[in-house]
């Protein structure tokens, strides 16, 4: 990995904590975008979009389909509706079955990213109770891109980011309280090219 | 298919194909919706090449049929957004009842759920017998379907909830009946509705209407096509008709803007000049 050209966190149950600690100690200068792809109930996005924005100083909205992705924005998934990534570093929205029982689907977003981005991108995976995000973190390592998990150990649900940890070769295993130091180093790292 | 350049080539070689072949034109639509939905049928039929997955479609008219349903989204429900179809029901259909005679479009209809369900709005304000509802789709399968009224019985506990979250007030078992593991829409709700084929990329406006209803199509398109759309149905909406899109599509980036307002919290637009 060469650059960081796009963060992209996917998570499911037991997430919406970790990015509420998370948040407050971010830089508010990032080099890159930062993606938020969470399983919840549809209907509660803008519920979802004031709390977190509330927690950081880093721009961060809901994003639209057809958006440029700017960097040092945190952008976040709408409900009901696959996030793909375009050639161009737009949003594409889908509104096609659920994966995994899921829509947004992890797996979508990180497949659609990684072929876009190739090795300048990092995922991280979540807590969370189902399977999604593994397949797409296998397409992020095999695009020569970062996959990293939330410490199982520590995840309010474990079985995502365990069954992460069991069928993708990890780059990084995280505690909660080292997420946002790690996205600020990825950010100063870029800084000095 | 292998590296994503090489399969991104191939994928607008298989647009061309269609375009030369069979006149769909794809050209404007969002890549990256398309190629996982063409990648997808190239794993799901089990082709070993894409030279044979390329023959197929451009040799067996039945085969491109099966592409066109399966590369176009046909995921619908009855009443999805509930709070839409509350504002369609509180503000727009109410206003449109003050006319002799109600056209509505349903553009990208898909399986006819959304037609069926602003039929039961028109039939409960009883504007039904005064309406003519125009469903239309770029692909004759879909219709088909939608035609034939039947919804699996499984989905229509969700669709009840989704009516009563829009303020319906009538049982909506009343709407159908059981059929084994069917629902049978009542004849009266599919007698006002016209399903035809009609492709926006590429056909022109047919009829004037004050009321096109567009959800979760446009999203498809590039920001070109987009623009193209919005002004076909520009031309076929009456002056005050009324433009809905899906929840998470918009008309602001669009020349035709300035000639219309928004409604509050819906993605409901009203021409006005």
């Amino acid at each position: 990995m060469e650059h960081c050209d796009a963060f992209i966190i996917g998570g499911s149950a037991g997430s919406l904590d970790v990015l509420l600690k998370v948040f407050p100690l971010l830089n508010s200068f990032l080099s890159f975008p930062i993606i938020i792809v969470l399983h919840r109930k549809r209907g509660t996005d803008n519920l979802l979009t004031t709390l977190l924005s509330s927690k950081t100083n880093l721009p961060l909205r809901e994003l639209e389909e057809k958006e440029i992705i700017e960097p040092s924005t945190i952008y976040i998934a709408p409900s009901d509706y696959h996030l793909l990534i375009e050639n161009n570093r737009s949003f594409s929205l889908d509104a096609s079955e659920k994966i995994n029982f899921s829509r947004p689907s992890i797996d979508v977003i990180f497949y659609s990213a990684a072929e876009v981005y190739k090795e300048n991108l990092v995922c991280l995976l979540l807590s969370g109770s189902n399977n999604d995000g593994i397949e797409g973190l296998k397409k992020v390592k095999e695009n020569g891109g970062k996959a990293i998990i939330q410490n199982p150990l520590s995840a309010a649900v474990p079985f995502m980011p365990a069954q992460a940890a069991l069928n993708v070769n990890i780059d990084k295993v995280l505690e909660i309280e080292d997420i946002a130091d790690y996205i600020n180093q990825l950010s100063e790292n870029e800084r000095k090219y | 298919m292998d590296s994503t350049e090489k399969s991104e080539e191939q994928i607008e070689i298989l647009l061309s194909d269609a375009l030369e072949i069979y006149g769909y034109d794809f050209t404007g639509y969002s890549r990256a919706s398309l190629k996982r939905r063409i990648m997808r049928l190239y794993v799901l039929d089990n082709f070993v090449s894409f030279a044979e997955f390329r023959y197929k479609i451009r040799a067996d008219p039945g085969y491109f049929k099966r592409f066109l349903e399966q590369i176009t989204i046909n995921v619908t429900e009855m009443f999805r957004d509930p709070q839409f179809y509350k504002a369609l029901r509180k503000e727009v259909l109410p206003k449109l009842g003050t006319y002799p005679f109600i056209r509505i479009w349903i553009a990208g209809c898909s399986t006819g759920e959304e037609a069926y369900s602003v039929s039961i709005l028109l039939k409960e304000l009883n504007f039904l017998k005064k309406s003519l509802i125009y469903a239309t789709d770029i692909n004759s399968t879909v219709l088909e379907n939608a035609a034939q009224a039947m919804i699996p019985l499984n989905k229509m506990k969700q669709y009840s909830e989704n009516y009563i979250a829009s303020g319906g007030s009538e049982n909506f078992s009343d709407y159908y009946s059981a059929n084994y593991s069917l629902a049978k829409l009542n004849d009266d709700l599919r007698a006002k509705i016209i399903f035809s084929t009609h492709n926006l990329v590429s056909e022109n406006s047919f009829n004037e209407f004050q009321l096109i209803l567009c959800r979760n199509v446009i999203i498809y398109f590039d920001r070109q096509l987009q623009a193209k759309v919005f002004e076909l149905f520009d031309n076929s909406l009456e002056k005050f008709g009324y433009l809905a899109l899906g929840s998470k599509e918009t008309l602001d980036f669009s020349t035709i803007s300035k000639k219309y307002k928004r409604l509050d919290a819906e993605k409901i637009w009203r021409k006005i000049t």
